[in-house]
């Protein structure tokens, strides 16, 4: 009969209407500023430095080889080398970033420098709200913006990191054990070139800094 | 303790003492202004709440919360809104017709608001008694027909000037059966005064009052009022002139900042005003339907009829989509217009059947209820019938341009 469909219809949106009122998970919006959902452990959206320890300057791990410098697709890394050198997690002797600035609002979060990156010092963040009233300083992130502890990697890509962390020992325990075996060679070496010397001692490795 | 009357008369107490206090040659210039301003800031206060509970209302329907963050619960969304159209850029076209541009929304805000000169919006609580309001209503209605073409001959624009003519289109079909489904109602009364109109509706007999809405030809022609209304205000479902997936906003394409927010305005403003006559017309203007609800003061009563009005505008609007310009035209034409007049003969056999068989006969009422219903549901089954014959839903095919 005509008319029929309007009143299911109306019916419809009338249960709707009241149900909403009764039925909480009728409403599924998300009340964003007071509620969130979680995000997601693979979501990304700008990178950050990672570094070791409690001081940023001195456990940040990029050595600045600038591969993730080349390999960004819309440039928007910058990078400027150290002259001196420090020691690394495993105690060699490498340079770091003097200057390292990230423009966000260049970036396009392929996460390229991530994949590219031989020595875990750069990951993406979760943080997403990054309104600024400064459109050119505000966006243009330096060293101390980027540099974040390893606890926080932890905490947003908790899988991630500790896939990385477990690496990361067992290339801690490699160098030491590599590091032990050259000691022992050398020791080795010393006393079959010069077995009078035997009080000389090899020298030993460096103390490793670390977590 | 106040008797139930004087909070009834309170408004007109106050009106009078007003006007009272002036000296004697401004008396009738300082009532004018005092009625004009109070149906201004009424309705147009009225219209603020309306847009925010419609917006919520809607959301309710689609199962979300609607605007939640100005005030409590979002009540101050209409001042914000206010305050966003005001700082809003006024963007003329450079080819418009400047003046008639300016004046379009003026002309369909005055005009809009002319129409309330003859609602009964309680008992003694009319600006005009005019012994024609209805037909004063019709013709100051018609008018919105002009600012509306006016809006959309002067923008300039295609998609203006498509929306105006759909406009017009539209809203003299459905003219025809707006007046012709009232025409019932003035033919039982036997006057065109709204007033009388009420009045007479606001008698009561076995505790009931004698609302046109209680009879079967009312029912009918309330029913076919409010759509032909629906029409009328370019509501949903028929909100052709302003189909934003076709003609992106119709008429008021160009118009930006206040000017648009009047044309938004008077949408409203129009709905409330022949929501208002529909009242009058059908369902007992300021009267109470029982006797003894009549102690609820009069202006309550029409405002609370005006806000259930308005919610079932929004609850249509929230449930059926828009129509096709050939469909709006077949309905209005092939359905409204035979059952208006079927309607009118049903009224006149009520009018003719309550001598014969009220008088003699204790059922009487019955019988001519039966009857009168008989007349017009036989008539609107066999309509239905012949409109959908012949229309199967088939699967669409689609021809692609080669």
């Amino acid at each position: 009969m005509l008319g029929e469909g309007i009143i299911q219809g109306l019916v419809e949106t009338a249960r709707n209407f009241f149900g909403s009122y009764v039925e909480k998970d009728r409403l599924t919006t998300v009340q964003y500023p007071e509620e969130r959902l979680p995000l997601p452990e693979a979501s990304r959206v700008f990178p950050f430095l990672l570094y070791d320890g409690t001081d940023p300057e001195a456990g940040l791990r990029c050595v600045a080889c600038q591969i993730c410098e080349k390999e960004c697709p819309p440039r928007c890394i910058r990078i400027e080398k150290s002259k001196d050198k420090k020691p690394d997690f495993v105690g060699k002797q490498q340079a770091y970033p003097a200057v390292f600035d990230i423009d966000v609002s260049v970036c396009m979060s392929c996460q390229i420098c991530v994949e590219v990156c031989p020595f875990d010092a750069i990951r993406m963040d979760k943080e997403f709200e990054l309104s600024t009233t400064d459109r050119f300083g505000g966006l243009l992130w330096t060293k101390k913006e980027l540099a974040k502890p390893n606890e926080y990697y932890q905490k947003i890509h908790p899988m991630e990191a500790a896939e990385t962390d477990e690496r990361r020992v067992k290339e801690l325990a490699d160098a030491r054990a590599k590091a032990a075996e050259a000691a022992a060679k050398a020791k080795a070496a010393q006393t079959a070139a010069n077995p009078a010397a035997n009080g000389a001692s090899a020298p030993a490795p460096e103390k490793v800094t670390s977590q | 303790m106040i008797s139930a009357n004087a909070v009834d008369q309170i408004f007109v107490t106050v009106d009078h003492w007003l006007v009272g206090r002036m000296p004697g040659p401004l008396q009738p210039l300082v009532s004018i202004v005092i009625i004009v301003a109070a149906i201004i800031v009424v309705f147009a206060g009225l219209f603020a709440l309306t847009t925010v509970f419609e917006r919520k209302g809607l959301g309710r329907m689609q199962n979300r919360y609607g605007p939640n963050r100005v005030g409590p619960c979002g009540v101050f969304q209409p001042i914000a809104d206010a305050l966003k159209s005001l700082t809003k850029e006024d963007i003329v076209p450079r080819r418009a017709d400047h003046l008639v541009h300016y004046l379009a929304p003026l002309v369909l805000v005055g005009v809009v608001f002319l129409s309330y000169a003859v609602l009964p919006v309680g008992r003694n609580m009319t600006a005009v008694n005019l012994d024609s309001g209805v037909l004063y209503f019709f013709a100051v209605g018609a008018a919105t027909e002009l600012a509306v073409f006016m809006a959309g001959w002067s923008s300039h624009n295609k998609y203006s000037l498509l929306g105006a003519m759909r406009a017009i289109a539209q809203m003299i079909s459905y003219e025809i059966p707006l007046i012709l489904s009232s025409v019932a109602v003035v033919m039982i009364a036997g006057t065109l005064s709204t007033v009388k109109i009420v009045e007479q509706q606001a008698r009561t007999s076995n505790a009931l009052a004698h609302w046109n809405v209680f009879t079967p030809w009312g029912l009918a022609g309330f029913i076919l009022f409010m759509i032909a209304a629906t029409a009328e205000t370019n509501r949903s479902p028929f909100d052709l002139p302003e189909g934003e997936s076709e003609i992106i906003a119709g008429y008021f394409i160009e118009y930006s900042g206040f000017k648009f927010a009047l044309f938004f305005l008077a949408e409203y403003i129009e709905m409330f005003a022949v929501s208002g006559l529909a009242i009058t017309l059908f369902l007992g203007g300021w009267s109470s339907p029982v006797s003894f609800l009549a102690w609820i003061p009069s202006w309550i009563w029409f405002f609370g009829k005006l806000l259930t009005l308005i919610f079932g505008f929004i609850w249509v609007r929230g449930t059926v989509p828009r129509l096709r310009m050939d469909q709006l035209m077949n309905f209005a034409w092939k359905f409204m217009l035979p059952m208006t007049l079927i309607v009118i003969f049903s009224a006149g056999l009520w009018h003719f059947l309550t001598p014969v068989v009220v008088g003699p006969k204790p059922m009487g009422g019955v019988i001519r209820w039966l009857v009168c219903a008989l007349v017009i549901f036989a008539p609107y089954i066999l309509l239905a019938r012949g409109l959908e014959r012949g229309r199967k839903i088939e699967k669409r095919t689609y021809r692609f341009a080669e």
